[in-house]
């Protein structure tokens, strides 16, 4: 069996016999009776290293691991720099407790602050948190940031992924801010619902870009409509596709959310992954979370803090306007690594790939029979097709190929598959999958 | 140090990927970004020196000692990282159908199992991410309960003065208000307090047992019969469950819902801060309104509280869990607790003559000291304290927590740390003590050893930079 | 100079006329909470209420709140504190926070002499 105690039992009898005490029960003194486990756990012996090992890897090969991907719907294959897994898994990134010594803490603070500069660039916004759980919860606390008094209702728009209106909802039913959902119109937010549903009692309006269908949004609009209402505008944004488009800073946006596991994050089964933050300076004290500043040390030198703590739980308790009390740091670090490596012309570069592989995917996948595009917005590097057959089933017949087919879509779209592709995905391979598909249609 | 923008030099950068295959394509125009956008531009030699310095500058588990009482910062098992990297865990698709992921739900499923026995539960679930996420969680599903037998007078949470902050942040956000009572000055849960607070109008009563101040609270059944008389629920804050495994279980101390901290009591590692994982178990009353999705097959019920995150959680944090607990065992894990108790009650009764320790008997895994007197002494305060201890190669103790304790510095050693670890720690802070008497101002100006000295917060806070310009 | 009133809980009132009143935080308050880093205050248009706060005030690791002396409505804020919360440290007395007017209730208020006792009790 493993252990991580390194004294001995004999050392352990002689630190108890130092205090005086014979056995260890004996600490537990103040246990009653009554509620003392009177049974070993049922939990299996303890492994040895080799066995935990080789018990994890017959687990892990239990699962199917596809050699092409055409699924994203918020999780997203992209090709990871080899510095980024050696950078974070450097012991002291890796196991370090959240920088409250700031003292011996200037590397975790240093990188968060250059990961929120990151964010702020990315985004076009002047301030940036150092990240929350994820980027369903990111537009959860971006939703309540925008409460106010007189203003109860949150309009979202249909097209934000599902799972992320769903997120906002939990966070939001035990306040008085009420869901509303405007819905679409070819695939894109249907603006005279927009125009319909916002009025002065709107706190905010949520908007993804690019949409949960992969089509781009006329932000310009819903900004205008934010602005005629008085309410703020959240866009929800993919960061590969900010190294070229149009940024929420551009369109006025108040805040900007996402979902960071593009950025240097393997799929990982959902998860950790990363969400990040931003907003314009007017509401940086209402940015949940920690945030890291810049200030002098007593001689003068450059140092970084986490600050505006009076914002956070662990002052304000029952006042906070947040309960949250990390952030998902190795996972930003993951981030600004990859940033880094990739740089402006790299990012740019994985932006313009994904879109021309998804549009190359949409041309093949329309020369096929059954298929065509669902809507005909311009997009980024999801789409919607149509499918000759059941979608399910046709999906999970690539699977047999190593494939990773599209999602078939529910509800509306039921029948309908949103499909994905990134730098990762090949010319050669996606005619292979057109080949394939091919066959399937026979 | 020099930000990584500074180390930035035009026309550098890597190649990191291929040129298109396919046609290119852009889209118009007015979708297009204008503004210019900042990143490094480095040769990777320079950025991986540039994270290669700030790690010099982080301390980590491994750079020496790290009592930090109430975080459990307990040896991270290196077979943990290995585990969570193979191939058949990273590169998963979380949509993937059932059938192709059956590795990642005996994953979950384990886990889930063994966390249910540890502590007495039913059900679990592995979504939130984090121990305040999971408070925020459980709170939900005892709002649910209320909700759902229309016992909707249930809108207040009883909360300690001498529980962690997010207690009462996360029940305000879960939509109740919070009425703090006080503890006795022991720290433990004032009886007659809380049978004052308790009445129609209670939907629950959160608890850490050991409490903040490292003590059992032996009156821990009758505190949660108040409750259950009350028709409240009683929820268990995992952050103290280190040194009670195969020991008590919350569920037999008559807790209804529970959250875990993996990050401290399961070894995973913090990260800097995250991420972590933070399940939630409960009694089969309250499992109807678990958050969606589930593991079973079952039919999602509309009772869920529905979700709380994207997808199904921080999944490797919980394969790096699970790693931990197979490793050691179910003996294992309570060897674990006791030494855990162990340590602590050792270094108490080496430094309680010094030290002066607010409460009397055997502690938990954990223990708070109290400085109050040397302060009106000598002038020194916990916090010069904790800054000297940077010098000798220490990471401090927790500062000013609980708060019910002045001057406090709170001490976790863990079950990891060996008996001359503690030994050589235990002389730095007794010397450290009569430096505090003979050479205040030494300790004053500390530290001196670090990369940095004390920061100045006030103008951090008053004048915030929060990011670099170009 | 128009009087200063005090409270037991640490505010400064200075009546303007019969049903208006200025309010901040006194000396001894600011010592006691040292360097002040934020201020949240209503705004204009907002009711206060006897003993129940209307603002709070941040050091680097606390929060406290404010409490008013008086019932009314608010008039006028400080705007000068949101930018320059330490003018409280520096001088208190002319660091008010909110004008009130429409004044209809009022707790109990100390005088200067009455104040300095009560402070010098607590200690």
């Amino acid at each position: 069996m493993g252990t991580y105690v390194p004294n001995t039992v004999k050392e352990q009898q002689d630190m108890l016999n130092s205090m005086g005490y014979s056995k260890v029960e004996e600490l537990f003194s103040n246990i009653p009776e009554e509620v003392r486990m009177k049974r070993p756990l049922d939990i299996p012996d303890g492994l040895s290293e080799m066995e935990v090992r080789r018990k994890l890897i017959q687990i892990a090969e239990k699962n199917k691991v596809f050699k092409s991907i055409f699924r994203g719907c918020g999780a997203y294959r992209h090709y990871i720099p080899s510095l980024v897994k050696q950078i974070t898994s450097k012991e002291e990134f890796v196991t370090a407790y959240t920088p409250y010594q700031a003292e011996i803490s200037q590397g975790t603070l240093q990188a968060i602050f250059e990961f929120q500069t990151m964010i702020c660039e990315l985004t076009g916004l002047d301030v940036a948190n150092a990240s929350v759980y994820d980027g369903a919860t990111a537009a959860a606390e971006a939703v309540i940031m925008c409460r106010e008094r007189k203003r109860k209702k949150a309009v979202i728009s249909a097209t934000v992924n599902l799972d992320i209106t769903e997120t906002i909802k939990t966070y939001c039913s035990g306040t008085d801010t009420e869901i509303v959902t405007v819905p679409e119109k070819q695939g894109r937010t249907d603006l005279e619902k927009l125009e319909e549903y916002a009025g002065e009692e709107t706190s905010c309006i949520l908007i993804q870009q690019p949409n949960y269908y992969g089509q781009l949004e006329d932000c310009d609009a819903v900004k205008k409509i934010a602005d005629k209402n008085g309410a703020k505008f959240i866009m929800s944004c993919n960061p590969i596709s900010l190294g070229i488009l149009k940024t929420p800073g551009e369109y006025g946006a108040d805040i900007a959310v996402g979902e960071g596991q593009p950025l240097g994050m393997p799929l990982a089964f959902g998860g950790p992954y990363l969400g990040f933050m931003a907003a314009s300076e007017s509401m940086m004290r209402k940015l949940p979370g920690r945030i890291v500043g810049e200030t002098k040390d007593t001689k003068g030198r450059r140092a970084f803090v986490l600050t505006l703590q009076a914002r956070e739980q662990h002052i304000r308790r029952e006042k906070a306007s947040s309960n949250i009390c990390s952030n998902q740091a190795l996972c930003a670090l993951t981030a600004s690594v990859c940033l880094s490596v990739m740089g402006k012309k790299g990012l740019e570069q994985a932006a313009a790939l994904c879109i021309s592989k998804a549009h190359y995917l949409a041309g093949r996948l329309c020369e096929l029979e059954g298929y065509g595009l669902v809507y005909t917005g311009e997009f980024f590097h999801e789409f919607v097709t149509t499918c000759q057959g059941d979608a399910r089933r046709v999906m999970e017949g690539l699977e047999q190929h190593g494939i990773l087919g599209g999602y078939p879509l529910q509800g509306e779209n039921s029948g309908n598959i949103l499909w994905c592709a990134t730098e990762m995905n090949s010319k050669e391979e996606m005619d292979e999958l057109i080949k394939i598909l091919q066959e399937v249609n026979g | 140090m020099e930000l990584i923008f500074e180390k930035s030099k035009d026309k550098r950068g890597c190649d990191i990927l291929p040129s298109c295959d396919v046609p290119v394509v852009e889209p118009d125009g007015k979708y297009l970004r204008r503004k210019e956008l900042h990143l490094p531009r480095m040769s990777e030699t320079d950025i991986s020196r540039h994270y290669t310095e700030l790690a010099g500058c982080t301390y980590g588990i491994n750079n020496g000692f790290y009592p930090l009482g109430s975080c459990t910062m307990k040896y991270n098992p290196k077979v943990n990282e290995e585990t969570a990297n193979l191939p058949g865990f990273l590169n998963i698709h979380p949509l993937q159908t059932a059938h192709t992921v059956q590795g990642c739900l005996e994953v979950m499923k384990l886990a889930e199992e063994y966390l249910c026995e540890i502590t007495g539960m039913d059900y679990m679930s592995l979504q939130p991410a984090a121990g305040a996420h999971g408070e925020f969680t459980g709170l939900k599903l005892i709002r649910a309960y209320h909700r759902d037998r229309k016992d909707d007078k249930r809108t207040k949470i009883i909360v300690p003065d001498s529980a962690h902050g997010t207690n009462p942040a996360s029940a305000a956000m879960a939509g109740f208000s919070v009425i703090n009572i006080p503890s006795t000055k022991e720290g433990y849960v004032d009886l007659e307090e809380l049978r004052k607070a308790a009445g129609e109008d209670t939907a629950g009563f959160m608890l850490t047992n050991p409490n903040t101040v490292g003590l059992f609270d032996r009156n821990i059944l009758e505190i949660t019969k108040i409750i259950h008389d009350a028709g409240g629920l009683a929820y268990y804050d995992g952050a103290n469950l280190n040194p009670i495994m195969g020991i008590a279980r919350p569920a037999d101390m008559g807790f209804d819902v529970v959250h875990l901290n993996l990050h401290k009591t399961f070894s995973t590692p913090h990260g800097g801060g995250g991420p972590g994982s933070g399940p939630v178990g409960c009694r089969a009353i309250l499992e109807k309104y678990l958050p969606a999705p589930r593991i079973q097959k079952k039919e999602e019920t509309n009772e869920s509280i529905g979700r709380v995150k994207e997808f199904y959680g921080n999944f490797l944090v919980v394969v790096k869990a699970l790693t931990y607990i197979l490793t050691l065992g179910g003996d294992g894990l309570k060897k674990a607790s006791e030494n855990a108790v162990l340590n602590a009650n050792y270094m108490m009764n080496q430094l309680k003559n010094t030290y002066p320790v607010p409460f009397e008997g055997p502690c938990m895994h954990e223990f708070v000291m109290s400085l109050e007197e040397l302060k009106k002494e000598t002038g020194i305060s916990a916090l010069d304290i904790a800054k000297v201890l940077l010098d000798y190669g220490i990471h401090p103790p927790t500062m000013y927590f609980p708060l019910i304790v002045h001057e406090a510095l709170m001490l976790e050693p863990t079950e990891t740390e060996s008996r001359e670890t503690m030994d050589r720690v235990i002389a730095i802070f007794k010397k450290v003590y009569e430096e505090a008497q003979t050479n205040p101002q030494g300790l004053w100006d500390s530290p001196k050893n670090t990369p940095v000295g004390r920061p100045d917060e006030v103008t951090a806070a008053r004048n915030p930079i929060l990011r670099y310009t170009f | 100079m128009k009087e200063f009133l005090f409270t037991k809980t640490h505010e400064w009132v200075q009546f303007l006329n019969e049903t208006a009143a200025r309010i901040g935080l006194t000396d001894y308050a600011q010592k006691e909470l040292g360097d002040l880093v934020f201020v949240n205050l209503p705004e204009v248009g907002d009711e206060v209420t006897v003993k129940e706060e209307f603002a709070d005030v941040e050091s680097v690791k606390a929060v406290s709140c404010v409490y008013s002396p008086v019932t009314g409505t608010v008039k006028a804020v400080n705007e000068d504190l949101l930018d320059q919360p330490e003018l409280i440290n520096s001088d208190p007395y002319d660091a008010w926070f909110i004008e009130v007017d429409h004044i209809s209730a009022k707790e109990e208020l100390l005088s200067g002499e009455e104040y300095e006792q009560f402070i010098h009790e607590e200690e």
